[in-house]
């Protein structure tokens, strides 16, 4: 039994999750309140600060308003309600959304002094990373399945049989935008592709290390194209604004938790974020470099500090942070859309994911094989 | 009637692709969200800090209270048109006879309890409306709140409290010159 194995995984896990990603859903929830209330002209929550002080904080301890609301509200099941089913719902969407994150690389190898390997600081550094997120992520359409069926009540069920529909039909594009990406670097172990990139640039800024080369930068139209597909992709299979069809709020009171109160909705909306912290931090590790700096600033970084014996944990940290900028920003860029944009009508949405998305992901992988054999040629 | 037919307009390709428009739109977001960030365009008021008290036109419909007219008569004579008329019914009024010695017998009859439950009243104006007398008045405060059901009625003395006295009346039951 290797201890220092298991301890270090659940050093991981409850720092990852727990203290990293849980206060980041939360928070991201009052950041979207803010700037949507900021595009939309007005101001968001900004009132709620520590409580029992007079320290007003901008409204940051919303969340902490929030979670106590959550707790005491009271947390009824309607009688007409299939029961089994309508409890486990909600735990049916949050947990494949935060199972999810084990691949993830959120940070470089913690090298301590008194340790003789760095520690990776990635949960479960499996060889297939995005397909595992795919896989479980498919589960979570179980969750709103069962959610809309089971509230035995037609808006629920309308919700729920468009939410799955949806969800379907864009996986089949964001699996196959994916393999670009597995072509030009041969593998799928996540915590190589970041390194790659932050040795050789990042898939869309080529711009260090080997990523001067003519064939890398040619390769950006097909990697741009897999990256806006893999993008708009994320955005419909985590019923987000243009594709929030499932739970509108104008057209079907609520979708498919409009049966759902306190606890048990706190846990979609939870399962909700935290799919689409994690469809970007995918996004972020595939396409823009996972937790590297750019312009090789990473190893300037690691060079200045990883031979110091008191601060070889730095280059770590400052990984981290860059992580979670990254995420942080491609949060925003959902808000931000979320502002613009108008709601798909169904046959549209329909239409984008099997006939457009579809065909452009195929051709796609055609495009970026023909300019990888083309690199290969002897010219 | 002729039938008309109605074409769809004809998009040029960089409106079929919706990207270019999208991005428009992104622009015009990211325009407002910087403006309001930097203070130029919210139409938020922060409320206890910012009233808008002092922009309420002039026939706002606020709480209703009675009035006395500048001689210190209280205006109401009980005729108990306001209580009718009241939709949700939120006036009661116990009338009583105003006693022989007192200087304004003539008028005969004045309110012994009068009151208003403001969790019922809907500030509708009616009773304003009504009232033969000019006595109650809706003035233009809105914020009417209490701890306990009993104290949001307001009795008679309650009321007279909050209207005070109101002049340029007609006074019509004054003596005859």
């Amino acid at each position: 039994m290797d201890f220092g194995l298991i301890i270090s995984s659940a050093i991981k896990i409850v720092g990852f999750v727990f203290l990293m990603l849980m206060p980041l859903i939360a928070y991201i929830i009052w950041v979207e309140r803010r700037f949507l209330a900021l595009i939309q002209d007005r101001v968001g929550p900004n009132r709620v600060g520590i409580p029992w002080t007079k320290i007003g904080l901008f409204g940051l301890g919303q969340p902490i308003a929030d979670g106590v609301k959550s707790f005491l509200k009271e947390d009824f099941m309607p009688d007409h309600v299939n029961k089994f089913y309508f409890a486990m719902a909600p735990a049916l969407v949050m947990v494949p959304a935060l199972l999810t994150c084990a691949v993830l690389p959120f940070g470089r190898e913690l090298v301590l002094p008194f340790l003789d390997n760095p520690i990776p600081l990635v949960i479960a550094d499996l060889e297939v990373g995005p397909i595992w997120i795919f896989a479980i992520a498919s589960l979570g359409v179980y969750g709103i399945v069962l959610a809309g069926w089971a509230s035995n009540s037609k808006y629920p069920f309308l919700g729920g049989v468009r939410a799955t529909s949806q969800m379907i039909s864009y996986e089949i594009a964001l699996g196959l935008s994916i393999i670009p990406v597995l072509l030009i670097f041969q593998h799928l172990n996540l915590s190589d592709i970041v390194t790659y990139q932050s040795e050789n640039g990042w898939l869309l800024l080529p711009m260090w290390g080997e990523g001067w080369t003519v064939e890398r930068w040619l390769y950006l139209i097909p990697a741009g194209i897999a990256f806006i597909i893999f993008v708009v992709s994320m955005f419909a299979e985590t019923n987000r604004t243009p594709f929030d069809l499932p739970e509108c709020e104008t057209e079907l009171v609520a979708g498919y938790h409009t049966e759902y109160s306190s606890m048990k909705f706190a846990m979609f909306f939870m399962g909700e974020y935290a799919a689409m912290i994690i469809g970007s931090g995918l996004a972020v590790t595939l396409f823009l470099g996972g937790w590297s700096l750019p312009f090789g600033l990473d190893g300037v970084v690691a060079g200045w500090f990883l031979e110091s014996a008191w601060f070889s944990w730095l280059p770590a940290l400052i990984s981290i942070f860059t992580f979670f900028a990254k995420v942080v920003c491609f949060m925003l860029f959902f808000i931000w859309v979320r502002g613009t944009l108008p709601r798909f009508r169904y046959d549209q949405l329909m239409k984008l994911g099997w006939i457009i998305f579809f065909e452009a992901a195929l051709l796609n992988i055609i495009i970026a094989a023909a300019i990888l054999m083309w690199g290969k040629s002897p010219v | 009637m002729a039938t008309v037919t109605v074409k769809r307009p004809k998009l040029t390709l960089a409106e079929k692709l919706f990207l270019p428009g999208i991005i428009k739109g992104l622009g015009i977001t990211l325009g407002h969200a910087l403006r309001a960030l930097r203070g130029q365009k919210k139409v938020t008021m922060q409320y206890p800090e910012e009233k808008w008290d002092d922009n309420l036109p002039e026939h706002y419909r606020g709480a209703p209270a009675l009035v006395k007219d500048e001689h210190g008569r209280e205006r109401c004579v009980s005729c108990q048109l306001c209580e009718f008329i009241c939709p949700p019914r939120a006036i009661s009024i116990k009338p009583e006879e105003i006693p022989a010695g007192d200087q304004w017998a003539k008028v005969e009859k004045r309110p012994r309890e009068f009151e208003i439950d403001m969790i019922r009243c809907i500030y509708c104006g009616m009773c304003e409306e009504v009232c033969p007398e000019q006595a109650i008045f809706l003035r233009k405060d809105y914020a009417i709140t209490g701890i306990s059901r009993e104290e949001m009625k307001h009795d008679k003395s309650k009321l007279y409290e909050i209207g005070g006295v109101r002049i340029g009346l007609v006074n019509k039951w004054n003596d005859l010159k």
